[in-house]
């Protein structure tokens, strides 16, 4: 159970995590008028942040016991 | 390609398709072999929970505001994250107590109340219709556009008169379909492994589907993302849409408020219960689907801006519906077979929803809602019926039927007033009423069941009066006076400003308020009373389901084995009463199973997985007389249960700590045994080398003794050897004495500074005689100037004189030559002795450190030393602080050096 009790936390972190990057003040940062690669600053944003974001869930919930 | 016939044609193929899926899946699970045993298909089935919604409704909501699509699938991502701690622990309890619903779940929590469980049925059925008419509103405004092809009709153009309302076809349809598939029998453990298995192949469908209209739009109407962005940059009328915050897209506040609902929505919406946690085959398919599932959704909202801002930018404005831009896109380029697979994909989007969605509340409805109340009427004589399975499939389907006429009668009433979004989120409002009642359930004891009924009440009140009655209200089904100057013209309860409170959009008016209620009322009426005996059982087999000591019964009275088969052939078929019992003989070694707590519980908990736990409660207490517990018993068996759980872990440390006391001491004893082995190797060593001195001294003086006659110069010679084995005895006899003083430790060590360079010098002074008398030169090779160490001064001259004479005794007499030599080596002094004697081999290298080892062999070779010199250095210089060592080759002579640290 030790190792699922590690996981179990790691992920509560990373949901904490997200709930940072996908709020105020955060979002605001990027709620400018700027483009990357020609995608609205804030767009990119959204999609880099949140798939990184299930990337690192993948590394964990995946990560050997 | 887009007539009518080909649309119908194909609609029907592609639930056919479907329909063939789930029979396969169903044969091949009767067979054992099971196709929804896999993270993969587990993962693909939770995106039951993209819909219509998020098919056609995102891009619409993302026309409108920009980000508001966003927070739907994000607060599910941020969600998931908790499930290895959360869901893990909701889908061990239900396994464990076969919990068929969400309904079930709760009503089990809160000691198997059938009256919670109805209510949580209601508040599910009425709170989903909204979801419902959405998912029926898509597919048939969806259908009847694609008929208007090559037109591109208005919104405003599609309403219809009943007979050709195709909603209404629609929703019968669907019902058939969902009555063929989810109640075609009636499942024990109520797993639909053929629904798991349609349910993950639409999700393939749906998503292919999106991702090709999206690509089109993309790369094929427009050129790549950035054509589209910069256009609508551009654009003065949508260049707000891309910094939202604040402006289009509302403030951060009602952001929030989505994310949470969304949070909540993904576990508490029955269809998601039904997948995530009553289909669950493999707890551990959840590790998959934690990453599996976020990433689904992600790729389904890539094309969702693209498609938006490419659908604005491309219809005059007012021309087109927004939620129907997927569609009319393609259509409007011509594109048929596009336009075709959009509307398949949204089907399925749709179908998905509503199949799971109505299987699950039409299991609530049965189980919870209409079981509970027809057992209970014994005018019915329902207990003496004897086969009731007819009866529940009838139940169910009527449910069914009956769910997706409400869905329909919901879309007429209120279904054009929203956009589809808006009318989905008003359902996930009232499914996140569940919330504190689940949740609370699962990590709080002291919750109770009047705090779950009041908390469920409250929120679910509010929820009616802030979002169900104003959306009535816009439809011009009620006043709309009402939302402007509240009810009889009471502004303070205007349902759009609750008590004052303006300046928040609906939602998070409805979800501050709801929650406030909702919260407030079950931790408030949870605290005012005690729990009764058995909501407190129930409330410690959820709360501790991990840690507790495998299934835990608490029930007292009397029962009969054939009452209790008859109970459970009634509601699950004589077929499959007979296997249950037959297992549970052959499980517990008996013949008959004997009417025991043991059994009373497994057919209760048997007919849990069909009836529910309320309903399958009341059918057992009415064929066996149970003895009431009290409160205190029920506490009582818990204590000890949990005592047996803390006894038997501190068992386990007690024998964990035995064995490793008992290990040191299987080693001390190991140790000590070699240590008496080596004292008497020692003793017997010892006496063996005081032996041969002895025995020369004796024969000797005996032939001094025996012979007086002797020649004068053969008497010296004779006494001479007499002295010299005397000597060597006396040398002997210091060494052993020096070596038991060095081994047990009785040595006084005077420590002082040492210049090695005197010590050298002395020490050749005192040998020079040795070195004389069989002409070996010594040479020194000394710096002028010597760092200190620290040493017992005397120790070390013992060790040089021991070096030193070796080198002498076992050098070749005449040629003989020995050098010693001092240098400074990293921190230490290092003292060299090299000779050009015969060498030692590098077998014998280590062993001539140890106590009585000599080079040579001792059988052939006359020992010329005790064999303890060396040894005695070692120890010396170890506890000084240095090494000792030898390198030599065979015949080449040998270098003895050893090191000390510096003083300072």
């Amino acid at each position: 159970m030790a190792g699922s009790d590690v996981r179990g936390q790691r992920l509560a972190a990373l949901c904490l995590l997200g709930l940072t990057l996908f709020s105020y003040p955060v979002l605001a940062v990027f709620n400018v008028p700027e483009t990357v690669a020609g995608i609205p600053l804030l767009y990119a944003y959204f999609f880099v942040a949140w798939g990184s974001l299930i990337a690192l869930m993948a590394l964990v919930a995946e990560r050997p016991d | 390609m887009l007539g009518t016939s080909v649309v119908i044609l194909v609609s029907f193929a592609y639930l056919g398709l479907l329909f063939a899926i789930a029979y396969y899946a169903d044969q091949r699970a009767d067979a054992g072999r099971s196709v929804i045993a896999s993270p993969y298909i587990y993962s693909l089935s939770l995106a039951v929970y993209a819909t219509a919604w998020t098919f056609y409704g995102s891009v619409g909501r993302a026309a409108d505001n920009g980000v508001g699509f966003l927070p739907i699938y994000i607060g599910p991502t941020l969600m998931i994250a908790l499930w290895w701690v959360v869901m893990r622990k909701i889908v061990r309890i239900s396994k464990q107590n076969r919990i068929t619903s969400l309904a079930d779940f709760i009503a089990s929590r809160y000691g198997k109340s059938a009256l919670l469980g109805g209510m949580v049925t209601v508040i599910a059925v009425v709170g989903i219709l909204p979801y419902i008419s959405l998912q029926l509103k898509a597919v048939s405004s969806s259908f009847t556009t694609v008929l208007q092809y090559p037109e591109i009709a208005a919104p405003a153009a599609l309403h219809v008169s009943l007979p050709q309302d195709t909603a209404l076809y629609v929703a019968l349809i669907l019902a058939a379909f969902t009555i063929l598939f989810g109640t075609r029998h009636l499942d024990a453990a109520e797993h639909h492994e053929g629904m798991v298995a349609a349910i993950a192949f639409e999700s393939v469908v749906k998503l292919v589907a999106f991702l090709a209209v999206g690509a089109w739009v993309t790369w094929g109407l427009y050129n790549g993302f950035g054509d589209i962005f910069e256009r609508t940059a551009a654009d003065a009328q949508l260049k707000p849409m891309l910094t939202p915050f604040g402006g289009v897209g509302g403030d951060y506040s009602s952001w929030i408020w989505l994310t949470i609902l969304s949070m909540l929505a993904i576990m508490f919406l029955p269809r998601q219960f039904q997948v995530t946690v009553i289909e669950n085959k493999d707890e551990k398919h959840l590790r998959k689907a934690i990453w599996l599932f976020p990433l689904y959704m992600l790729a389904i909202n890539v094309f969702v801006l693209p498609i938006a801002f490419g659908g604005l930018l491309h219809f005059p404005r007012g021309t087109a519906d927004a939620d129907a831009f997927v569609l009319t896109l393609p259509m409007s380029q011509k594109q048929e077979l596009l336009a075709l697979v959009v509307f398949i994909g949204g089907l399925s989007a749709a179908t998905g929803m509503v199949i799971v969605e109505t299987i699950a509340l039409s299991t609530m409805v049965c189980n919870d809602l209409v079981m509970p109340v027809l057992l209970r009427l014994r005018g019915l004589g329902l207990n003496q019926r004897k086969d009731l399975t007819g009866l529940l499939l009838g139940i169910r389907r009527g449910a069914i039927v009956l769910i997706l006429l409400l869905g329909y009668v919901y879309f007429k009433i209120a279904g054009e007033a929203y956009a589809l979004v808006a009318t989905g989120l008003i359902s996930f409002a009232a499914v996140a009423q569940f919330a504190p009642a689940a949740l609370g359930g699962i990590f709080w004891k002291g919750a109770t069941r009047r705090g779950a009924l009041a908390g469920l009440a409250a929120g679910f009140g509010v929820w009616f009066y802030t979002l169900l009655l104003p959306a009535f209200a816009r439809s011009q089904w009620l006043p709309a006076g009402l939302l402007e100057h509240g009810p009889f013209g009471i502004e303070f309860l205007k349902p759009l400003a609750l008590f004052g409170v303006s300046g928040l959009d609906q939602l998070t008016h409805a979800m501050i308020w709801s929650m406030v209620a909702n919260i407030g009322a079950y931790v408030g009426v949870s605290l005012l009373h005690a729990p009764s005996a058995e909501e407190h059982r129930q409330a410690s087999l959820f709360v501790d389901v991990f840690t507790w000591p495998g299934e835990a019964r608490f029930w007292r009275g009397t029962a009969s084995s054939p009452s209790l088969f008859n109970l459970l052939a009634r509601f699950v078929g004589l077929k499959a009463a007979s296997e249950a019992f037959r297992d549970y003989a052959r499980a517990h070694g008996v013949e008959r199973p004997e009417a025991d707590a043991d059994l009373v519980h497994f057919v209760e908990k048997q007919l849990a997985g069909v009836l529910g736990a309320a309903s399958a409660h009341i059918m057992v207490a009415s064929v066996v007389k149970e003895e009431a517990l009290t409160l205190e018993e029920v506490r009582t068996m818990l204590d000890e249960a949990s005592q047996i759980v803390v006894y038997s872990h501190r068992l386990e440390q007690k024998s964990q700590e035995l064995e490793r006391a008992s290990q040191e001491l299987r080693e001390a004893n190991a140790r000590l045994t070699e240590l008496d082995r080596m004292k008497d190797e020692f003793v017997s060593t010892v006496s063996h080398e005081l032996r041969t001195p002895l025995t020369s001294i004796r024969s000797f003086t005996e032939i001094l003794h025996d012979n007086p006659q002797l020649s004068l110069a053969e008497r010296e010679r004779f006494l001479g050897i007499v002295i010299k084995e005397t000597e060597r005895l006396t040398r002997l006899i210091g060494q052993v004495l020096d070596v038991s003083r060095l081994e047990s430790g009785r040595v006084e060590w005077h420590e002082s500074l040492i210049d090695m360079r005197e010590v050298i010098e002395d020490t050749a002074a005192s040998t020079s005689q040795l070195f004389r008398e069989r002409n070996v030169r010594l040479e020194r090779n000394l710096p002028s100037r010597v760092p200190k160490v620290r040493a017992d001064l005397d120790r070390i001259v013992q060790v040089v004189v021991n070096l030193l004479s070796n080198a002498v005794k076992f050098i070749e007499p005449e040629r003989g030559r020995v050098e010693i030599a001092v240098a400074e080596d990293h921190g230490f002094l290092r003292v060299d002795v090299r000779d050009n004697g015969p060498g030692i081999s590098a077998e014998h290298q280590e062993i001539i450190f140890h106590k009585f080892r000599q080079a040579g062999d001792p059988l052939t070779g006359k020992p010329q030393g005790s064999g303890l010199g060396l040894y005695i250095s070692r120890r010396i210089i170890e506890h000084s602080g240095g090494r000792i060592w030898v390198s030599s080759r065979l015949g080449d002579g040998a270098c003895f050096s050893f090191t000390l640290p510096l003083a300072g």
